[in-house]
């Protein structure tokens, strides 16, 4: 139950309490009101880690890509370093 | 689906099991700590791919199934009463008390009620301000800031009508009760990246150093998971113990400090039994003193409740990770998804469900 899922920022909606600052969030089509009060930072246009009606995170789009980079740069590591001990 | 099917890529997941076949040259034990780990795994038949000797245990993480019986007997007399609306999260509906369960609470007239959200039950307060609203707070510190913000609003609004059940767990406390038992046999863990998300993961480094274990922050995919086991097994070939993370695209290291933050001012650290385990202190959270009429034992006076578990499921030992489902007698006869047991084959994280979905009945079919 822990499990968050991501989706795309679609619109702010303003709120004067911060702490109920909302948006609108896609999640590959299916739209749903969240709650943003965590992730201030958040712009339309991002993806949020959602749990429970609330965003706890901003996928960083660059680091989002280092699971396929990261073997390729482990080639690039003398072998012996790998496999010691 | 962005950032989830790209994940699940079946060619670049090969070429992560080659590099653990290249990296790894002996056996080694690995615990996954969160049931959403457990149940990628399993579906995914990730621990079939592994070099041979690299065994994955199961974890305790999953709320759900260590949520005490007697809470959710504590729940069930709550629900049956006339003048509450009980909430929960949808997976807590078929886990068994000892008598009977949320489901069959409702089937009897109680009005229970599934949300997704506990702002969803915040609303029905609002809405039914003759009746009162009970939220079932069960979850790991992953759920902790939203049930924390639901309460932060209730108190701001002065409502009267709305209280929690709070059955909130923490994972550090339990992964070190793991470590420190005499004859652990895990080697490195892979940490819950969802719970480092809201936590950040400085709670682990100590317990890499202390118990010279690699923990590697972890996320849900099967790519993630393939990359974490490749990041622990490496660190256990070189004879390091550190923290590592794999999910950056979604873990810093402090967490979210926002989440934390609200999370501190409504919520206090308790001792807290987790079902089939035991107590373990200073491992779950309860409304501080300053919240506390937002307490459903006190709003309502119930009585603890002792309750006992069916002798034959050994779910506490599941989920310590020192047996797996198809060692349980029970497991695939008198226990199935239907007519669960124990709390590990009602949830759909808990590890003997997911034997029971991707394995069949005996536990041990292998991936189509
Ligand atoms: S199979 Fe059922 S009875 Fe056996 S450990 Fe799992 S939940 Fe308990």
């Amino acid at each position: 139950m822990c499990l968050a899922v991501p989706g795309e920022l679609m619109e702010i909606i303003a709120d004067d309490d911060p702490m109920m600052r909302r948006g609108r969030v896609s999640f590959a089509g299916v739209v749903k009101e969240v709650n943003l009060a965590y992730v201030p930072e958040a712009r339309p246009g991002d993806f949020v880690t959602v749990h429970v009606g609330f965003a706890l995170s901003v996928v960083d789009k660059e680091d989002a890509a280092l699971v396929f980079q990261f073997l390729a740069e482990q080639d690039g590591e003398p072998p012996s370093t790998e496999a010691s001990g | 689906m962005k950032y989830v099917d790209e994940y699940r890529d079946a060619a670049q997941a090969e070429r992560y099991v080659s590099a653990l076949r290249r990296v790894t040259t002996r056996p080694w034990v690995i615990m996954e700590i969160c049931g959403g780990q457990t149940h990628a795994i399993v579906r995914y038949g990730l621990d079939q791919m592994l070099p041979p000797g690299v065994e994955l245990v199961h974890g305790p993480g999953c709320p759900v199934c260590v949520t005490p019986v007697e809470l959710i007997d504590k729940a069930l007399a709550l629900a049956a009463r006339p003048e509450v609306i009980f909430c929960s999260f949808g997976d807590m509906l078929r886990v068994p008390g000892s008598q009977g369960d949320l489901l069959s609470v409702k089937a009897a007239g109680g009005d229970v009620r599934i949300v997704y959200s506990p702002m969803d039950a915040l609303e029905l307060a609002r809405r039914h301000p003759g009746r009162q609203v009970v939220f079932f707070a069960v979850g790991f510190e992953t759920t902790a800031p939203a049930n924390a913000m639901a309460v932060y609003q209730a108190a701001r609004e002065d409502l009267d009508n709305f209280t929690l059940l709070v059955s909130h767990v923490l994972v550090p406390p339990a992964a070190e009760a793991i470590l420190s038992a005499s004859g652990c046999q895990v080697q490195g863990m892979l940490a819950a990246g969802h719970v480092c998300m809201v936590m950040g993961y400085e709670d682990y480094e100590h317990l890499a150093a202390r118990y010279a274990v690699p923990i590697v922050v972890t996320g849900f995919e099967p790519l993630d998971i393939l990359q974490g086991l490749y990041m622990c097994i490496r660190q256990l070939e070189q004879g390091q113990a550190r923290v590592e993370n794999q999910y950056v695209r979604t873990v810093r290291r402090e967490g979210n400090p926002q989440a934390r933050q609200i999370m501190q001012s409504v919520f206090q650290v308790v001792p807290r039994t987790w079902r089939g385990v035991g107590e373990i202190r200073r491992s779950g959270l309860n409304l501080r003193p300053e919240y506390e009429h937002f307490d459903a034992n006190l709003r309502f006076s119930i009585q603890d409740i002792t309750a006992a578990e069916d002798p034959t499921c050994i779910s506490g030992l599941i989920l310590q990770g020192l047996r797996k489902p198809p060692q349980c007698p029970a497991f695939g006869t008198r226990c199935t998804p239907e007519h669960p047991l124990g709390a590990t084959m009602v949830s759909s994280e808990g590890a003997c469900a997911a034997y029971f979905r991707y394995r069949g009945a005996a536990g041990t079919e292998k991936r189509a």
